[in-house]
């Protein structure tokens, strides 16, 4: 029980709030963590008891199957308590703020706290007044930094490595948190990221970010390694952002013609869902051969399995109302 | 050698180790025999180099699997809050169930090791029996655990540290002895 000191190493922070912040060595040393994680989901027994006696609170201001089911799954394996607040069910709807109800969940000696809220930012609010570790499971149109740690997993599962990859991400960039995590984790790990998408959805200074911005679908998938097409909301039309889901489709649509004709043989197609088949995706293609969308599903247990890992986990004594 | 060895002691060098190792499968060997298949898993990362050499050595003689085990995540002293072991893989591509299992370490020392080995390994499965070998059996026992085969027993002071050096993750090949 005497490791070396080489093998000896963890993230430079108490909480996972964003890839922006994170390092290089932090990011590979998460995904090389993953990777020995996905071994126990192969198991009979699927369980670890690292985290035993250690419990995590999911607090949900958002609706989310997939983020919530993958956190939850994730903790189980460690063998990891958990309870789960969303905004409908709980105190929120009474008045009480973000905060408050986190800091009422501490006292109940938790370890950590996973949010996702529609504030960017709210998971640093919590990251600075809470004991426990906290980790942004998604915060308005900022960041979901484990989202797009699975799917940097993904990337490195597929092709083994990121330099030089050529990826554009399709669709909605603007209120998009998974392509701002995504261009940040990307980039950091030296792949050449252009984006795709009406003007409307690009946010404006996004080439100060180190991306290629593209309007035309037809040229930016061309000698393209990844297409990683982000949900359209449909919200957005009603805001008046695009004309109709009609002409979306016929511009940015990825379909199995538009691949035939314009991409790479190899390409692969990432989403991380929900799908609105038919709309930014067309079903054969999202069920097709190039698609990776059910590995990032698998690779979103294990990333967030190294999460809790790697994190320090608070003492779960917490720290009291009084230094609120 | 590396800085940090600057006060240890050789104890063994490479060519006694390959004797020594030589040895112990030999006693595998007739332990073994007549059931004529073994699993032989490490524990990670110089018990699985040991018996990664120990199945090589055994050959064909018998029917040999060879596996191996990160047993980080059923440590009993993860206690450091801010700073946490590398996981690595755990690899046993086949059945352990109704199998005779051979755990293999570098240094058996407190016991605690093989403890978290036999925790995972009852979550992978069931196997008929489970032995233990060691290349150096250095005392000072802190849990109920015995080897089954040893390639070398050490008295050694416990403010000592017992070390295996390999070629394969290593500068060198040889057992040193390390004042902590």
């Amino acid at each position: 029980m005497c490791p070396d000191s080489s093998e000896i190493k963890g993230l430079k922070r108490k909480d996972l709030l964003g890839i922006l912040e994170l390092e290089r060595e932090e990011i590979e040393l998460i995904l090389s963590t993953a990777v020995s994680f996905k071994e126990i989901l192969e198991r009979p027994i699927k369980v670890v008891p690292y985290l035993r006696g250690k419990t995590v609170a999911f607090l949900f201001f958002e609706p989310s199957t997939r983020t919530l089911n993958s956190f939850s799954l994730a903790a189980r394996r460690l063998s990891c308590d958990s309870v789960s607040v969303s905004a409908s069910s709980s105190s929120v709807l009474k008045g009480e703020t973000l905060l408050d109800t986190a800091k009422n969940l501490e006292a109940m000696k938790l370890n950590f706290v996973v949010v996702r809220h529609s504030s960017p930012g709210a998971s640093h609010i919590l990251a600075k007044n809470l004991t426990s570790s906290v980790v942004n499971a998604g915060d308005g149109c900022r960041e979901h930094p484990t989202q797009a740690l699975l799917d940097l997993l993904t990337i490195k599962e597929h092709f083994g490595k990121f330099d030089e990859l050529k990826v554009v991400i399709v669709g909605d960039i603007e209120h998009s948190r998974v392509a701002r995590s995504n261009i940040w984790g990307m980039t950091k790990l030296g792949m050449d990221v252009s984006i795709c998408g009406p003007p409307t959805l690009i946010p404006r200074d996004i080439d100060k970010m180190g991306v290629r911005v593209y309007y035309n679908l037809k040229e930016a998938i061309k000698g393209k390694d990844i297409i990683y097409v982000l949900r359209i909301q449909k919200e957005r039309q009603a805001a008046g952002l695009f004309p109709s889901t009609r002409e979306y489709i016929k511009l940015y649509s990825i379909t199995e013609e538009v691949l035939e004709k314009y991409a790479k043989k190899k390409v692969v197609i990432m989403h991380p869902g929900p799908v609105n088949r038919g709309v930014e995706l067309a079903p054969s293609v999202a069920d097709g051969m190039r698609s990776l969308i059910l590995p990032q599903v698998t690779n979103g247990v294990a990333v967030r399995m190294a999460c809790f890992y790697l994190l320090p986990g608070g003492t779960g004594e917490g720290r009291g109302m009084g230094q609120l | 050698m590396d800085k940090g060895y600057k006060n240890a002691r050789v104890l063994m060098s490479e060519d006694e180790m390959g004797k020594i190792l030589e040895k112990l499968t030999e006693e595998i060997y007739e332990k073994n025999k007549a059931e004529g298949r073994l699993l032989v898993v490490g524990i990670k990362r110089r018990g699985e180099i040991l018996a990664k050499r120990i199945v090589e050595l055994l050959g064909t003689k018998i029917d040999v699997a060879f596996g191996s085990l990160d047993i980080t995540l059923y440590r009993d002293d993860l206690t450091s809050i801010d700073k946490k072991p590398i996981v690595r893989k755990t690899e046993i591509p086949f059945n352990i169930d109704d199998r005779s299992l051979l755990l293999v370490d570098d240094v058996l020392f407190t016991g605690r090791t093989i403890r978290a080995a036999l925790t995972e390994l009852v979550d992978l499965g069931r196997p008929k029996r489970v032995e233990l070998a060691v290349f150096i059996d250095r005392g000072e026992r802190e849990l109920p655990i015995c080897p089954d085969f040893v390639g070398k027993s050490l008295e050694v002071d416990k403010s000592e540290m017992v070390e295996v050096r390999l070629h394969e993750i290593d500068e060198e090949e040889c057992v040193l002895i390390v004042p902590r």
